[in-house]
Protein backbone atom coordinates (compact mmCIF):
# COMPACT_ATOMS: atom_id res chain seq x y z
CA UNK A 1 0.00 0.00 0.00
CA UNK A 2 1.28 3.74 -0.92
CA UNK A 3 2.19 5.86 1.57
CA UNK A 4 -0.71 8.05 0.76
CA UNK A 5 -3.41 5.19 0.84
CA UNK A 6 -1.97 3.81 4.17
CA UNK A 7 -2.97 7.48 5.33
CA UNK A 8 -6.49 8.41 3.67
CA UNK A 9 -7.40 4.81 5.31
CA UNK A 10 -5.97 4.45 8.95
CA UNK A 11 -7.16 8.36 9.06
CA UNK A 12 -10.46 7.49 8.06
CA UNK A 13 -10.43 4.45 10.59
CA UNK A 14 -9.97 6.82 13.18
CA UNK A 15 -12.45 9.54 11.64
CA UNK A 16 -15.24 6.43 11.54
CA UNK A 17 -14.37 5.90 15.61
CA UNK A 18 -14.44 9.84 16.42
CA UNK A 19 -17.90 10.25 15.21
CA UNK A 20 -18.98 6.59 16.51
CA UNK A 21 -18.10 8.20 19.50
CA UNK A 22 -20.71 11.34 18.62
CA UNK A 23 -23.74 9.10 17.73
CA UNK A 24 -23.32 7.17 20.55
CA UNK A 25 -22.82 9.98 22.67
CA UNK A 26 -24.57 12.76 21.63
CA UNK A 27 -25.24 14.48 24.54
CA UNK A 28 -21.98 16.45 24.71
CA UNK A 29 -22.50 17.95 21.08
CA UNK A 30 -26.20 19.20 21.65
CA UNK A 31 -24.40 20.73 25.47
CA UNK A 32 -22.46 22.67 23.34
CA UNK A 33 -24.84 23.71 20.80
CA UNK A 34 -26.85 25.44 24.28
CA UNK A 35 -24.74 28.07 24.84
CA UNK A 36 -24.82 29.69 21.20
CA UNK A 37 -28.89 28.27 21.20
CA UNK A 38 -29.62 30.06 24.16
CA UNK A 39 -27.83 33.29 23.73
CA UNK A 40 -29.81 34.01 20.39
CA UNK A 41 -32.90 33.59 21.78
CA UNK A 42 -32.47 35.26 24.99
CA UNK A 43 -30.59 38.61 22.56
CA UNK A 44 -33.51 38.36 20.18
CA UNK A 45 -36.80 37.90 22.36
CA UNK A 46 -35.58 38.85 25.93
CA UNK A 47 -32.85 42.16 25.48
CA UNK A 48 -34.43 42.80 21.24
CA UNK A 49 -36.27 45.73 21.62
CA UNK A 50 -33.10 47.83 23.23
CA UNK A 51 -30.63 45.81 21.27
CA UNK A 52 -32.45 46.79 18.23
CA UNK A 53 -32.77 50.27 19.44
CA UNK A 54 -29.32 50.87 19.82
CA UNK A 55 -28.02 49.41 16.44
CA UNK A 56 -30.30 50.85 13.79
CA UNK A 57 -30.27 54.42 14.91
CA UNK A 58 -33.24 54.15 16.76
CA UNK A 59 -36.25 52.95 14.15
CA UNK A 60 -34.74 49.35 13.55
CA UNK A 61 -37.59 46.66 14.89
CA UNK A 62 -36.94 43.07 16.07
CA UNK A 63 -36.17 41.54 13.05
CA UNK A 64 -33.34 43.91 11.92
CA UNK A 65 -31.09 42.75 14.95
CA UNK A 66 -31.94 39.25 14.27
CA UNK A 67 -29.89 39.49 11.28
CA UNK A 68 -27.58 41.47 12.39
CA UNK A 69 -26.26 38.95 15.55
CA UNK A 70 -27.37 35.43 13.68
CA UNK A 71 -23.58 35.64 11.76
CA UNK A 72 -22.08 36.06 15.25
CA UNK A 73 -24.11 33.25 16.91
CA UNK A 74 -23.06 30.81 13.92
CA UNK A 75 -18.82 32.37 14.45
CA UNK A 76 -19.88 31.24 17.92
CA UNK A 77 -21.48 27.73 17.37
CA UNK A 78 -17.56 26.99 16.09
CA UNK A 79 -15.82 28.05 19.05
CA UNK A 80 -18.30 26.51 21.52
CA UNK A 81 -18.33 23.00 19.50
CA UNK A 82 -14.32 22.69 19.10
CA UNK A 83 -14.55 22.41 23.14
CA UNK A 84 -15.92 18.39 22.76
CA UNK A 85 -12.96 18.25 20.07
CA UNK A 86 -10.29 19.47 23.08
CA UNK A 87 -12.14 17.23 25.44
CA UNK A 88 -11.99 14.51 22.99
CA UNK A 89 -8.01 14.57 22.27
CA UNK A 90 -7.69 14.77 26.11
CA UNK A 91 -9.56 12.00 26.82
CA UNK A 92 -7.56 9.41 24.40
CA UNK A 93 -4.26 11.12 25.47
CA UNK A 94 -4.72 10.36 28.89
CA UNK A 95 -5.92 6.75 28.27
CA UNK A 96 -4.12 3.79 27.63
CA UNK A 97 -5.52 3.51 23.80
CA UNK A 98 -3.12 6.09 22.96
CA UNK A 99 0.33 3.98 23.43
CA UNK A 100 -1.43 1.02 21.63
CA UNK A 101 -2.40 3.21 18.35
CA UNK A 102 1.78 5.10 18.44
CA UNK A 103 2.90 1.42 18.20
CA UNK A 104 0.78 0.07 15.70
CA UNK A 105 2.47 0.64 11.58
CA UNK A 106 -0.56 3.01 10.99
CA UNK A 107 0.30 6.36 9.67
CA UNK A 108 1.31 8.54 12.31
CA UNK A 109 -0.68 11.32 12.25
CA UNK A 110 -4.14 9.77 11.64
CA UNK A 111 -5.45 10.01 14.65
CA UNK A 112 -4.65 13.71 14.79
CA UNK A 113 -6.24 13.71 11.22
CA UNK A 114 -9.34 11.70 12.59
CA UNK A 115 -10.16 14.12 15.32
CA UNK A 116 -9.88 17.41 13.63
CA UNK A 117 -12.12 16.16 10.24
CA UNK A 118 -14.42 14.75 12.61
CA UNK A 119 -14.23 18.01 14.50
CA UNK A 120 -14.89 20.07 11.51
CA UNK A 121 -17.91 17.93 10.09
CA UNK A 122 -19.18 18.09 13.58
CA UNK A 123 -19.42 21.95 13.54
CA UNK A 124 -20.88 21.60 10.48
CA UNK A 125 -23.62 19.49 11.98
CA UNK A 126 -23.96 22.53 14.31
CA UNK A 127 -23.82 25.38 12.25
CA UNK A 128 -26.99 23.56 10.44
CA UNK A 129 -28.97 23.08 13.39
CA UNK A 130 -27.96 26.79 14.88
CA UNK A 131 -28.77 28.16 11.47
CA UNK A 132 -32.42 26.05 11.78
CA UNK A 133 -33.42 28.16 14.84
CA UNK A 134 -32.15 31.49 13.40
CA UNK A 135 -34.26 31.02 10.09
CA UNK A 136 -37.17 29.67 12.57
CA UNK A 137 -37.41 32.99 14.36
CA UNK A 138 -37.03 34.80 10.90
CA UNK A 139 -33.63 35.60 10.25
CA UNK A 140 -33.76 35.77 6.16
CA UNK A 141 -30.81 36.51 3.72
CA UNK A 142 -32.42 37.27 0.64
CA UNK A 143 -30.13 39.14 -1.19
CA UNK A 144 -26.89 36.92 -0.86
CA UNK A 145 -26.29 35.69 -4.36
CA UNK A 146 -24.86 31.90 -4.88
CA UNK A 147 -21.63 32.91 -4.76
CA UNK A 148 -21.45 34.73 -1.49
CA UNK A 149 -23.44 31.75 -0.07
CA UNK A 150 -20.56 29.29 -1.21
CA UNK A 151 -18.27 32.12 -0.02
CA UNK A 152 -19.94 32.11 3.34
CA UNK A 153 -19.96 28.25 3.60
CA UNK A 154 -16.16 28.52 2.70
CA UNK A 155 -15.59 31.22 5.27
CA UNK A 156 -17.08 28.96 7.90
CA UNK A 157 -15.41 25.54 7.00
CA UNK A 158 -11.89 27.07 7.02
CA UNK A 159 -12.70 29.01 10.64
CA UNK A 160 -14.07 25.49 11.42
CA UNK A 161 -10.67 24.19 10.71
CA UNK A 162 -8.66 26.62 12.39
CA UNK A 163 -10.14 26.48 15.19
CA UNK A 164 -10.15 22.59 15.50
CA UNK A 165 -6.56 22.81 15.10
CA UNK A 166 -5.79 24.93 18.30
CA UNK A 167 -8.57 23.09 20.14
CA UNK A 168 -6.65 19.55 19.27
CA UNK A 169 -3.42 21.51 20.43
CA UNK A 170 -5.07 22.64 23.59
CA UNK A 171 -6.07 18.98 24.16
CA UNK A 172 -2.92 17.58 23.91
CA UNK A 173 -1.54 19.73 26.04
CA UNK A 174 -3.93 19.19 29.04
CA UNK A 175 -3.43 16.78 31.60
CA UNK A 176 -6.79 15.87 31.77
CA UNK A 177 -10.20 16.13 30.40
CA UNK A 178 -11.48 19.00 32.92
CA UNK A 179 -8.25 20.73 32.12
CA UNK A 180 -9.21 20.57 28.80
CA UNK A 181 -12.34 21.99 28.69
CA UNK A 182 -11.22 24.78 30.98
CA UNK A 183 -8.17 25.84 28.40
CA UNK A 184 -10.83 25.87 25.60
CA UNK A 185 -13.22 28.81 27.25
CA UNK A 186 -11.54 31.48 25.56
CA UNK A 187 -12.99 30.01 22.71
CA UNK A 188 -16.61 30.57 23.31
CA UNK A 189 -15.51 33.84 25.63
CA UNK A 190 -13.95 35.59 22.63
CA UNK A 191 -16.88 35.93 20.71
CA UNK A 192 -18.71 37.66 23.69
CA UNK A 193 -16.16 40.21 23.56
CA UNK A 194 -16.09 40.60 19.13
CA UNK A 195 -18.88 42.44 17.24
CA UNK A 196 -21.21 40.14 17.55
CA UNK A 197 -23.18 41.38 19.50
CA UNK A 198 -22.85 45.08 19.22
CA UNK A 199 -21.03 46.84 16.45
CA UNK A 200 -17.64 47.36 17.48
CA UNK A 201 -17.56 51.28 17.17
CA UNK A 202 -20.20 51.77 19.22
CA UNK A 203 -18.11 50.28 22.59
CA UNK A 204 -15.87 52.54 24.57
CA UNK A 205 -12.85 53.65 22.93
CA UNK A 206 -10.54 52.18 25.35
CA UNK A 207 -11.72 48.70 24.55
CA UNK A 208 -12.42 48.57 20.42
CA UNK A 209 -8.93 47.16 19.64
CA UNK A 210 -9.69 44.52 22.12
CA UNK A 211 -12.56 43.51 20.11
CA UNK A 212 -11.28 44.42 16.64
CA UNK A 213 -7.45 42.76 16.92
CA UNK A 214 -8.97 39.40 17.65
CA UNK A 215 -9.92 36.60 15.13
CA UNK A 216 -13.74 36.34 15.74
CA UNK A 217 -14.64 40.26 14.42
CA UNK A 218 -13.25 40.45 10.84
CA UNK A 219 -14.36 36.13 10.54
CA UNK A 220 -18.24 37.69 11.67
CA UNK A 221 -17.63 41.15 9.74
CA UNK A 222 -16.85 39.07 6.50
CA UNK A 223 -19.82 36.66 6.91
CA UNK A 224 -22.58 39.56 7.66
CA UNK A 225 -21.00 41.48 4.32
CA UNK A 226 -21.61 38.21 2.54
CA UNK A 227 -25.00 36.85 3.45
CA UNK A 228 -26.84 40.50 4.48
CA UNK A 229 -24.81 43.04 2.29
CA UNK A 230 -22.45 44.49 4.50
CA UNK A 231 -19.69 46.45 3.75
CA UNK A 232 -16.71 44.14 4.73
CA UNK A 233 -13.57 46.01 3.14
CA UNK A 234 -10.75 44.34 4.46
CA UNK A 235 -12.03 42.13 6.62
CA UNK A 236 -12.50 39.52 4.07
CA UNK A 237 -8.75 39.11 3.94
CA UNK A 238 -8.09 39.96 7.89
CA UNK A 239 -10.43 36.59 8.47
CA UNK A 240 -8.88 34.30 6.02
CA UNK A 241 -5.12 35.39 7.18
CA UNK A 242 -6.31 34.41 10.51
CA UNK A 243 -7.78 31.48 9.56
CA UNK A 244 -4.65 29.94 7.49
CA UNK A 245 -2.34 31.42 10.79
CA UNK A 246 -4.56 29.55 13.53
CA UNK A 247 -4.75 26.38 11.65
CA UNK A 248 -0.74 26.45 11.00
CA UNK A 249 -0.19 27.46 14.76
CA UNK A 250 -2.11 24.27 15.77
CA UNK A 251 -0.89 21.93 13.45
CA UNK A 252 2.23 22.67 14.57
CA UNK A 253 1.63 22.79 18.27
CA UNK A 254 -0.59 19.57 18.11
CA UNK A 255 1.90 17.29 16.07
CA UNK A 256 5.05 18.56 18.22
CA UNK A 257 3.18 17.53 21.37
CA UNK A 258 2.19 13.80 19.49
CA UNK A 259 5.78 13.76 18.26
CA UNK A 260 7.12 14.14 21.67
CA UNK A 261 7.81 11.01 24.02
CA UNK A 262 5.46 10.20 26.53
CA UNK A 263 6.40 9.90 29.56
CA UNK B 1 14.04 -5.44 4.84
CA UNK B 2 16.89 -5.20 7.40
CA UNK B 3 19.42 -8.06 7.35
CA UNK B 4 20.55 -8.58 10.83
CA UNK B 5 23.00 -11.51 12.23
CA UNK B 6 20.59 -12.21 15.20
CA UNK B 7 17.78 -14.32 12.93
CA UNK B 8 17.34 -16.57 15.93
CA UNK B 9 16.25 -13.74 18.54
CA UNK B 10 13.08 -12.23 18.87
CA UNK B 11 14.50 -9.61 21.12
CA UNK B 12 17.97 -8.50 21.35
CA UNK B 13 19.12 -5.47 23.34
CA UNK B 14 23.00 -4.36 23.82
CA UNK B 15 23.55 -1.11 26.19
CA UNK B 16 20.07 -0.52 26.20
CA UNK B 17 20.11 3.11 28.46
CA UNK B 18 17.86 5.30 29.11
CA UNK B 19 17.55 8.14 31.58
CA UNK B 20 15.14 10.72 33.08
CA UNK B 21 16.51 14.29 33.35
CA UNK B 22 19.26 13.11 36.21
CA UNK B 23 17.41 10.03 36.92
CA UNK B 24 18.82 6.60 35.27
CA UNK B 25 16.10 4.38 34.68
CA UNK B 26 17.99 1.37 32.36
CA UNK B 27 21.71 1.62 32.90
CA UNK B 28 22.94 -0.81 29.72
CA UNK B 29 21.01 -3.36 29.67
CA UNK B 30 21.41 -6.20 27.86
CA UNK B 31 18.90 -8.76 26.61
CA UNK B 32 18.37 -12.03 24.69
CA UNK B 33 14.87 -13.37 23.70
CA UNK B 34 15.49 -16.53 21.85
CA UNK B 35 12.54 -16.99 18.53
CA UNK B 36 9.69 -19.06 20.58
CA UNK B 37 10.22 -18.20 24.15
CA UNK B 38 8.95 -16.56 27.11
CA UNK B 39 11.20 -14.03 29.10
CA UNK B 40 9.87 -12.01 32.16
CA UNK B 41 11.62 -9.36 33.63
CA UNK B 42 10.84 -9.29 37.20
CA UNK B 43 11.20 -6.39 39.61
CA UNK B 44 10.23 -4.30 42.34
CA UNK B 45 7.87 -1.04 41.46
CA UNK B 46 9.97 1.65 39.82
CA UNK B 47 12.72 -1.09 38.69
CA UNK B 48 12.33 0.35 35.00
CA UNK B 49 10.54 -2.36 33.33
CA UNK B 50 7.91 -0.59 32.11
CA UNK B 51 10.59 1.49 30.66
CA UNK B 52 11.62 -1.16 28.83
CA UNK B 53 8.78 -2.34 27.08
CA UNK B 54 8.12 1.23 25.94
CA UNK B 55 11.69 1.39 24.66
CA UNK B 56 11.35 -2.08 23.01
CA UNK B 57 7.72 -1.57 21.48
CA UNK B 58 8.62 1.81 20.25
CA UNK B 59 7.26 4.18 22.20
CA UNK B 60 9.82 6.26 23.66
CA UNK B 61 13.08 6.47 22.07
CA UNK B 62 16.46 5.06 24.37
CA UNK B 63 19.22 7.14 24.64
CA UNK B 64 21.59 4.25 23.86
CA UNK B 65 22.33 1.16 22.85
CA UNK B 66 21.86 -1.50 19.84
CA UNK B 67 18.29 -2.96 20.24
CA UNK B 68 16.45 -5.04 17.44
CA UNK B 69 12.97 -6.67 17.50
CA UNK B 70 11.94 -8.83 14.84
CA UNK B 71 15.24 -8.78 13.44
CA UNK B 72 14.63 -4.82 12.76
CA UNK B 73 16.81 -2.46 14.02
CA UNK B 74 14.67 0.07 16.69
CA UNK B 75 16.27 2.86 15.63
CA UNK B 76 16.28 2.69 11.54
CA UNK B 77 12.64 1.19 10.91
CA UNK B 78 10.54 1.46 13.77
CA UNK B 79 7.52 0.89 11.64
CA UNK B 80 8.73 -2.73 10.61
CA UNK B 81 9.05 -3.29 13.99
CA UNK B 82 5.49 -2.48 14.61
CA UNK B 83 4.35 -4.14 12.11
CA UNK B 84 6.50 -7.91 13.90
CA UNK B 85 4.64 -6.83 17.48
CA UNK B 86 2.19 -6.58 20.07
CA UNK B 87 1.28 -4.84 22.82
CA UNK B 88 -0.52 -5.24 26.17
CA UNK B 89 0.78 -2.01 27.97
CA UNK B 90 -0.45 -1.92 32.13
CA UNK B 91 -3.41 0.62 31.56
CA UNK B 92 -5.90 -0.93 29.99
CA UNK B 93 -6.01 0.26 25.99
CA UNK B 94 -9.21 -0.46 24.97
CA UNK B 95 -11.77 1.83 24.01
CA UNK B 96 -14.20 2.03 26.44
CA UNK B 97 -17.03 4.32 24.42
CA UNK B 98 -17.54 1.62 21.85
CA UNK B 99 -18.70 -1.76 22.58
CA UNK B 100 -15.87 -4.69 22.55
CA UNK B 101 -16.80 -5.69 19.12
CA UNK B 102 -16.15 -2.17 17.77
CA UNK B 103 -12.44 -2.33 19.36
CA UNK B 104 -11.90 -5.94 17.63
CA UNK B 105 -13.22 -4.45 14.31
CA UNK B 106 -11.19 -1.24 14.94
CA UNK B 107 -7.97 -2.86 15.27
CA UNK B 108 -8.87 -5.09 12.19
CA UNK B 109 -9.63 -1.71 10.26
CA UNK B 110 -5.94 -0.76 11.61
CA UNK B 111 -4.51 -4.00 10.42
CA UNK B 112 -6.05 -3.43 7.25
CA UNK B 113 -7.51 -6.52 7.11
CA UNK B 114 -9.73 -7.05 4.33
CA UNK B 115 -13.73 -6.53 5.59
CA UNK B 116 -14.74 -10.27 5.34
CA UNK B 117 -11.41 -11.14 7.46
CA UNK B 118 -11.36 -9.05 9.72
CA UNK B 119 -14.96 -9.78 11.27
CA UNK B 120 -14.25 -13.44 10.59
CA UNK B 121 -10.90 -12.52 13.35
CA UNK B 122 -12.89 -10.56 15.45
CA UNK B 123 -15.17 -12.59 15.68
CA UNK B 124 -12.92 -15.71 16.36
CA UNK B 125 -10.96 -13.63 19.07
CA UNK B 126 -13.74 -13.22 21.12
CA UNK B 127 -14.52 -16.43 21.30
CA UNK B 128 -11.54 -17.58 22.22
CA UNK B 129 -11.30 -14.98 25.24
CA UNK B 130 -14.89 -15.75 26.40
CA UNK B 131 -16.36 -12.46 25.21
CA UNK B 132 -19.36 -13.41 22.89
CA UNK B 133 -22.00 -12.87 25.12
CA UNK B 134 -20.29 -9.32 25.97
CA UNK B 135 -19.55 -7.89 22.85
CA UNK B 136 -22.26 -5.86 21.83
CA UNK B 137 -21.71 -3.78 25.38
CA UNK B 138 -19.62 -0.94 25.79
CA UNK B 139 -16.13 -1.82 27.13
CA UNK B 140 -16.47 0.24 29.65
CA UNK B 141 -19.05 -1.71 31.27
CA UNK B 142 -16.60 -4.66 31.55
CA UNK B 143 -15.25 -5.97 34.75
CA UNK B 144 -11.27 -5.87 35.24
CA UNK B 145 -10.62 -9.15 33.78
CA UNK B 146 -12.58 -9.01 30.82
CA UNK B 147 -10.89 -5.51 30.20
CA UNK B 148 -7.66 -7.27 30.00
CA UNK B 149 -9.08 -10.27 28.27
CA UNK B 150 -10.34 -7.53 25.39
CA UNK B 151 -7.02 -5.95 25.82
CA UNK B 152 -5.11 -8.93 24.98
CA UNK B 153 -7.38 -9.94 22.29
CA UNK B 154 -7.29 -6.98 20.67
CA UNK B 155 -3.48 -7.16 20.37
CA UNK B 156 -3.56 -10.81 19.05
CA UNK B 157 -6.10 -8.76 16.16
CA UNK B 158 -2.78 -8.59 13.93
CA UNK B 159 -1.30 -11.90 14.31
CA UNK B 160 1.91 -10.26 15.74
CA UNK B 161 5.27 -12.95 16.39
CA UNK B 162 6.37 -10.96 19.65
CA UNK B 163 4.37 -9.93 21.71
CA UNK B 164 5.13 -7.61 24.73
CA UNK B 165 2.72 -7.96 28.32
CA UNK B 166 3.55 -5.49 30.91
CA UNK B 167 1.95 -6.82 34.06
CA UNK B 168 -0.59 -8.18 32.40
CA UNK B 169 -2.49 -9.59 35.45
CA UNK B 170 -2.03 -6.60 38.11
CA UNK B 171 -5.17 -6.32 39.29
CA UNK B 172 -6.18 -9.54 38.77
CA UNK B 173 -8.66 -12.16 40.95
CA UNK B 174 -6.42 -15.55 41.37
CA UNK B 175 -9.06 -17.15 39.01
CA UNK B 176 -8.78 -14.56 36.07
CA UNK B 177 -5.25 -14.64 36.63
CA UNK B 178 -4.79 -18.14 35.98
CA UNK B 179 -6.95 -17.88 32.95
CA UNK B 180 -4.85 -15.31 31.55
CA UNK B 181 -1.79 -17.81 32.66
CA UNK B 182 -3.74 -20.53 30.76
CA UNK B 183 -3.78 -17.62 27.65
CA UNK B 184 -0.34 -16.84 27.66
CA UNK B 185 0.89 -20.70 27.22
CA UNK B 186 -1.54 -21.18 24.52
CA UNK B 187 0.32 -18.18 22.86
CA UNK B 188 3.56 -19.64 23.18
CA UNK B 189 2.42 -23.09 21.93
CA UNK B 190 1.64 -21.34 18.83
CA UNK B 191 5.18 -20.23 18.57
CA UNK B 192 4.82 -16.56 19.34
CA UNK B 193 7.69 -14.74 21.79
CA UNK B 194 6.46 -13.46 24.78
CA UNK B 195 8.23 -10.39 26.24
CA UNK B 196 6.43 -10.11 30.07
CA UNK B 197 7.19 -7.98 33.16
CA UNK B 198 5.69 -8.67 36.14
CA UNK B 199 5.80 -8.15 40.26
CA UNK B 200 4.58 -11.83 41.00
CA UNK B 201 7.27 -14.33 40.87
CA UNK B 202 5.20 -17.11 40.91
CA UNK B 203 3.79 -15.56 37.41
CA UNK B 204 7.45 -15.70 35.99
CA UNK B 205 8.07 -18.91 37.73
CA UNK B 206 5.00 -20.64 35.96
CA UNK B 207 5.41 -18.99 32.59
CA UNK B 208 9.12 -18.04 31.54
CA UNK B 209 12.15 -19.70 29.82
CA UNK B 210 14.45 -17.30 31.09
CA UNK B 211 13.88 -14.73 33.80
CA UNK B 212 15.83 -11.44 34.36
CA UNK B 213 15.94 -9.36 37.67
CA UNK B 214 16.01 -5.82 37.54
CA UNK B 215 17.02 -3.73 39.92
CA UNK B 216 18.09 -0.07 40.11
CA UNK B 217 18.96 -0.18 36.49
CA UNK B 218 20.57 -2.85 35.96
CA UNK B 219 19.97 -6.83 35.58
CA UNK B 220 21.15 -8.26 38.91
CA UNK B 221 20.31 -11.78 38.15
CA UNK B 222 19.47 -13.86 34.96
CA UNK B 223 18.83 -17.25 33.99
CA UNK B 224 16.14 -19.92 34.25
CA UNK B 225 13.97 -20.15 37.32
CA UNK B 226 15.99 -23.19 38.60
CA UNK B 227 19.60 -21.69 37.98
CA UNK B 228 18.32 -18.27 39.81
CA UNK B 229 16.76 -20.42 43.19
CA UNK B 230 20.34 -21.67 43.23
CA UNK B 231 21.72 -18.63 43.14
CA UNK B 232 20.86 -18.04 46.95
CA UNK B 233 21.33 -20.11 50.42
CA UNK B 234 17.77 -21.03 52.16
CA UNK B 235 17.20 -24.56 50.96
CA UNK B 236 16.55 -26.63 54.51
CA UNK B 237 14.97 -29.45 55.62
CA UNK B 238 11.84 -29.07 58.10
CA UNK B 239 10.96 -31.40 60.91
CA UNK B 240 7.94 -31.01 62.39
CA UNK B 241 6.34 -32.52 65.27
CA UNK B 242 2.63 -32.28 66.88
CA UNK B 243 3.68 -33.57 70.47
CA UNK B 244 6.01 -30.94 72.50
CA UNK B 245 8.16 -33.29 74.27
CA UNK B 246 8.62 -35.38 71.09
CA UNK B 247 9.94 -32.07 70.21
CA UNK B 248 11.98 -31.18 73.52
CA UNK B 249 13.93 -33.97 72.97
CA UNK B 250 14.34 -33.98 69.21
CA UNK B 251 15.53 -30.33 69.47
CA UNK B 252 17.78 -31.48 72.23
CA UNK B 253 19.18 -34.36 70.29
CA UNK B 254 19.91 -32.20 67.18
CA UNK B 255 21.11 -28.95 68.47
CA UNK B 256 22.83 -27.41 65.52
CA UNK B 257 19.33 -26.21 64.13
CA UNK B 258 17.07 -23.61 64.42
CA UNK B 259 14.28 -24.31 66.28
CA UNK B 260 10.76 -22.78 66.08
CA UNK B 261 8.77 -22.93 69.57
CA UNK B 262 5.56 -21.62 68.10
CA UNK B 263 5.49 -24.39 65.76
CA UNK B 264 7.32 -27.17 67.22
CA UNK B 265 9.24 -27.34 63.80
CA UNK B 266 12.94 -27.30 63.07
CA UNK B 267 15.12 -26.56 60.42
CA UNK B 268 17.94 -28.61 59.24
CA UNK B 269 20.16 -26.26 56.49
CA UNK B 270 20.07 -28.64 53.03
CA UNK B 271 20.44 -27.33 49.51
CA UNK B 272 18.01 -30.68 48.76
CA UNK B 273 19.85 -32.94 46.80
CA UNK B 274 19.50 -36.82 47.56
CA UNK B 275 22.63 -37.30 49.29
CA UNK B 276 22.48 -34.45 52.15
CA UNK B 277 18.95 -35.93 51.81
CA UNK B 278 19.82 -39.67 53.05
CA UNK B 279 22.35 -38.37 55.49
CA UNK B 280 19.89 -36.35 57.34
CA UNK B 281 17.82 -38.86 57.57
CA UNK B 282 20.45 -41.21 59.12
CA UNK B 283 21.22 -38.54 61.30
CA UNK B 284 18.00 -38.29 62.42
CA UNK B 285 17.68 -42.42 62.68
CA UNK B 286 20.73 -42.60 64.76
CA UNK B 287 19.41 -39.82 66.84
CA UNK B 288 16.63 -41.70 67.68
CA UNK B 289 14.60 -38.79 66.33
CA UNK B 290 10.83 -39.47 64.45
CA UNK B 291 8.74 -36.32 63.11
CA UNK B 292 5.37 -36.31 61.76
CA UNK B 293 6.43 -34.50 58.78
CA UNK B 294 9.19 -33.95 57.02
CA UNK B 295 9.56 -31.36 54.05
CA UNK B 296 12.13 -30.32 51.78
CA UNK B 297 12.03 -26.37 51.41
CA UNK B 298 14.07 -25.66 48.29
CA UNK B 299 14.56 -21.75 48.05
CA UNK B 300 11.60 -20.18 45.81
CA UNK B 301 11.78 -16.83 43.73
CA UNK B 302 10.97 -15.46 46.61
CA UNK B 303 13.93 -15.74 48.40
CA UNK B 304 15.51 -14.60 45.12
CA UNK B 305 14.12 -11.71 44.62
CA UNK B 306 14.72 -10.71 48.25
CA UNK B 307 18.18 -11.60 48.35
CA UNK B 308 19.06 -9.46 44.97
CA UNK B 309 16.43 -6.21 45.38
CA UNK B 310 16.77 -6.22 49.01
CA UNK B 311 18.31 -2.97 50.94
CA UNK B 312 21.33 -4.59 51.67
CA UNK B 313 22.15 -5.13 48.08
CA UNK B 314 21.18 -1.81 47.17
CA UNK B 315 23.39 -0.41 49.84
CA UNK B 316 26.77 -3.23 49.19
CA UNK B 317 26.28 -1.50 44.83
CA UNK B 318 26.12 2.04 46.72
CA UNK B 319 29.12 1.70 49.17
CA UNK B 320 31.45 -0.38 45.85
CA UNK B 321 30.06 2.74 43.48
CA UNK B 322 31.73 5.26 46.52
CA UNK B 323 35.12 2.75 46.49
CA UNK B 324 35.16 3.73 42.33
Amino acid sequence: MSALSLAVRDSSTMLRRNLLHVRRYPSMTLNLLLTPIMLLLLFVYIFGDVMSAGIGGGGADRSAYIAYIVPGLLMMTIGSTVIGSAIAVSMDMTEGLIARFRTLAIYRGSLLVGHVVGGVLQVLASLVLVGAVAVAIGFRSTDATALEWLAAFGLLTLFSLALTWIAVGMGMASPNPEAASNMAMPLILLPLISSAFIPADTMPGWFQPIAEYQPFTPAIETLRGLLLGTEIGDNGWIAVAWCVGLSVLGYRWSTAQFNRDPK
Amino acid sequence: MTTTTSHSLAIAAKGLRKAYGDKTVLDGIDLAVPTGTVFSLLGPNGAGKTTAVKILSTLVTADAGELHVGGHDLAVAPQAVRAAIGVTGQFSAVDGLITGEENMLLMADLHHLPRQEGRRTAAELLERFDLTEAAKKPASTYSGGMKRRLDLAMTLVGDPRIIFLDEPTTGLDPRSRHNMWGIIRGLVADGVSVFLTTQYLEEADELADRIAVLHDGTIAAEGSAEELKRLVPGGHVRLRFTDPVAYRSAAAALREVTRDDEALTLQIPSDGSQRELRSILDWLDSAGVEADELTVHTPDLDDVFFALTGPTTSQSSQSKESVR
